[in-house]
């Protein structure tokens, strides 16, 4: 599938190796503010939130090529549908679980 | 971890005590025959190390119509139980392992496996291409698949199957209330395929969006193609969830944390949530490859074009979107608001909408077309009323306040049947039989394939008719025995007589196979079924490289274009041919599943030691597979020339 301009240039990924650290210290900042800080469980959500939204922005940006080039218009309907569902699973999980804090 | 499984084997029920043996006796058997026949070689060359789409997609096939055997005999065994109140047959410990082993299988190594056989044999042909996007990655897939299938079968031979239902809800999936190995397989075998899952998504997204042959528009491409987009859109948005959630089941478990334990704040009902964020869009990438299928058949067994082509793909799209916003109607009673259980009682019925255009689509298709009989069309037109049925009764169920009384009643099993097996199952059998001359180079016999269909037809209806009024008159699912004064002995005798006749279609279908290799209908032409689509103009069996030249196409329904302007696409323009690439074998994914398969086969028994050996056996795969320079290799002129005139 690669062009052979892409082959040729055989400079290190730096991208890819910042994108790999950025998205460990998130995925470890998250546990650490789950597990240690001391803070509310509303501002730990809202946290957590905020960290997903910067992990999202990591990964399409050094993984998922999406600043690179202007292609066919199937793409920016996908990454549309990629965000309604991620938001109906983060937004439905925390809608249908809320009876839960009436239970518990 | 040894001593502990042969003390199992040793107090295990008799019944599973002879399926041991008789896996042992069948092992020896292969391996007889393969070393008296000398086939090792040819089965590692042509078969194991393959990384052609068609060949993956018989293995495909032929997995899972094995694992719908056992999935069978596992359905067999509780309706014998439940032939009559109070029956002995089953003790509650081997009917709750059967029940869960029946739904797992049935869903995810039956479905699954005989729609990816689907897919593999047909979409690449479909839109002109000479494999998918990946052919090692979906080498790797089905070695995932058919290991994580192969972890999951252990189970009730060495140290117990998974007894908590196909959905293992905690608390009762956690270790504090199923002890011992059963759950563990059920996690990391469904991992294990489900990694492939995922990964079969994605290629076949990218293979229908980048390898079209020129001239296919979106548009233009056949409806089957875009049911497997659509289906694989709802795979890698669905999956990642079940992912997750057996991913933190296999932690409580394996590694002791809390994340669905009370104890330390865990929760749950946060399993219910994931499982069916991936659940209910999972029937939906069972289904709708199927309703591609469905849509090919009339056409073709009709003479036809689809009516409203169109509406046929808008409605696809529609249902894997809407799909993944119903999900909460399986746990209506576990206490939401009423807010949230509108919401999703709503969304479900919305789904049943678009579903409505396919239906009267195909019946307008139909309508003044020249239709033929054959196997594939019957099995079609059994499925519209059937699931026409199994649609009104989901509205039912998906009435909140109904739903409370129907919940976990036999209202829910024969529903769902009806759907699973009148939709899934009536159509991919219906596949099957459409493609099974592009696949092997003969017809299947239709005398043998009627019976069959009447049987299992019958055999459905008597069986699952009954359930509707067993669980309107109170009948639980996962109940084991019932006492007589209950009054519900007749209709599960009745019902248990249908699950045999469709035993009895399945053995026909069996039979069928076997008469068929010897005596069948040889397909000369490559298109028995005077066929519309590209597949249909290739020869029977496919040469390895699909097309010896790419195709243009120029309008819908290709190949009855081609056909309609006497125009062969053929070996007449021999001249224009050029040389073909093509991947190579590679033993790679073979040994990544076996990697992956010591790794779970370890965590199920806490034997860390062997979990990391495998492991690093998956990391030394990977890496080999990174710095390896594997280009390929071409197939020249004169080659291809030989092989189209044989």
């Amino acid at each position: 599938m690669m062009n052979k301009e892409h082959l040729s240039k055989k400079s290190f990924p730096w991208a890819h190796v910042i994108g790999y650290v950025g998205s460990i210290v998130l995925t470890v900042l998250a546990l650490w503010f789950t597990v240690k800080a001391p803070l509310s469980q509303g501002s730990i959500i809202t946290i957590l939130l905020a960290l997903a939204i910067l992990q999202i922005l990591i990964q399409l940006i050094f993984f998922m090529h999406i600043t690179e080039s202007r292609g066919p218009a199937y793409h920016s309907i996908a990454i549309a549908l990629g965000f309604l569902f991620t938001f109906a699973v983060v937004a439905g999980s925390l809608w249908v679980m809320t009876f839960n804090s009436q239970v518990q | 971890m040894f001593k502990s499984l042969v003390l199992y084997l040793k107090n295990a029920d008799p019944l599973i005590q002879m399926s041991a043996v008789a896996i042992v006796l069948t092992l020896i058997g292969i391996v007889v025959a393969l070393t008296y026949y000398k086939k090792w070689g040819w089965l590692w060359r042509e078969w194991i190390t393959t990384v052609d789409h068609k060949k993956i997609g018989i293995m495909y096939l032929i997995c899972a119509l094995l694992m719908l055997f056992r999935g069978g005999v596992d359905a067999l065994l509780m309706r014998t139980q439940l032939a009559f109140p109070g029956m002995n047959f089953l003790d509650a410990q081997h009917y709750n392992e059967i029940f869960t082993t029946h739904g797992t299988i049935m869903i995810l190594f039956v479905a699954m496996p005989m729609l990816f056989a689907m897919m593999n044999i047909a979409v690449p042909l479909q839109i002109g291409a000479r494999d998918v996007a990946f052919p090692f990655l979906n080498a790797v897939s089905f070695w995932l698949f058919f290991f994580g299938a192969l972890l999951f079968n252990l189970s009730f031979v060495l140290g117990g199957s998974p007894d908590a239902g196909w959905v293992s809800y905690p608390p009762l999936a956690e270790l504090s209330h199923s002890p011992g190995p059963g759950i563990n397989y059920y996690v990391l075998s469904l991992q294990i395929s489900g990694i492939g899952s995922i990964a079969t998504g994605i290629n076949f997204i990218v293979t229908i969006l980048k390898m079209r042959a020129p001239g296919m528009t979106l548009m233009r491409m056949p409806l089957f193609t875009w049911s497997v987009l659509a289906s694989c859109i709802v795979i890698i948005f669905a999956f990642p969830a079940l992912t997750v959630a057996l991913a933190l089941l296999g932690l409580d478990r394996i590694a002791g944390t809390h994340f669905f334990t009370m104890l330390h704040g865990g929760n749950p009902m946060m399993y219910v949530n994931l499982f069916w964020i991936w659940g209910h869009p999972e029937v939906y990438i069972a289904i709708l490859p199927v309703y591609g299928i469905f849509s090919e058949i009339v056409s073709t067994f009709s003479k036809k074009y689809i009516f409203g082509y169109k509406s046929m793909v808008i409605s696809l799209m529609l249902i894997s979107v809407i799909g993944y916003f119903v999900w909460v109607h399986h746990f209506f009673t576990m206490g939401a608001g009423p807010g949230v259980n509108s919401f999703f009682a709503v969304a479900s019925m919305a789904v049943g909408i678009p579903t409505g255009v396919k239906v009267f689509n195909w019946l307008f298709t139909m309508f003044r077309g020249r239709i033929r009989l054959t196997l594939p069309m019957l099995w079609t037109l059994a499925f519209i009323p059937c699931f026409a049925i199994g649609g009104a009764t989901g509205v039912m169920l998906a009435a909140a306040p109904g739903d409370y009384q129907f919940h976990n009643s036999y209202v829910v099993i024969a529903h769902f049947h009806q759907t699973l097996i009148g939709g899934a199952v009536f159509g991919l059998l219906a596949g099957m039989y459409y493609w099974w001359p592009k696949m092997f180079g003969f017809k299947l016999n239709e005398t043998l394939g009627k019976w069959a269909f009447w049987f299992f037809n019958i055999g459905f209806y008597v069986c699952f008719m009954p359930q509707y009024a067993l669980g309107l008159m109170g009948m639980t699912r996962r109940v084991y025995t019932y006492p007589a004064a209950t009054g519900w002995g007749t209709l599960n005798f009745v019902s248990t007589i249908g699950a045999y006749l469709m035993g009895i279609g399945f053995l026909f279908i069996v039979v069928q196979v076997l008469y068929s290799i010897r005596y069948g209908e040889r397909d000369m032409t490559g298109d028995p079924w005077d066929g519309r689509t590209l597949e249909w103009s290739l020869p029977s069996p496919v040469p390895y490289y699909n097309f010896a030249q790419i195709p243009t196409v120029n309008g819908r329904d290709a190949w009855w274009e081609m056909k309609q302007q006497r125009k062969e696409y053929s070996l007449s323009s021999t001249k224009e041919l050029k040389p073909i690439h093509m991947p190579n074998n590679s033993s790679l994914p073979f040994f990544m599943g076996l990697a992956f398969f010591v790794a779970g086969f370890g965590l199920v028994f806490n034997q860390f030691m062997i979990a990391t050996v495998g492991l690093i056996g998956v990391v030394v795969c990977m890496l080999w597979r990174s710095l390896e320079k594997d280009t390929g290799h071409w197939i020249s002129v004169d080659e291809i020339k030989q092989m189209e005139a044989s």
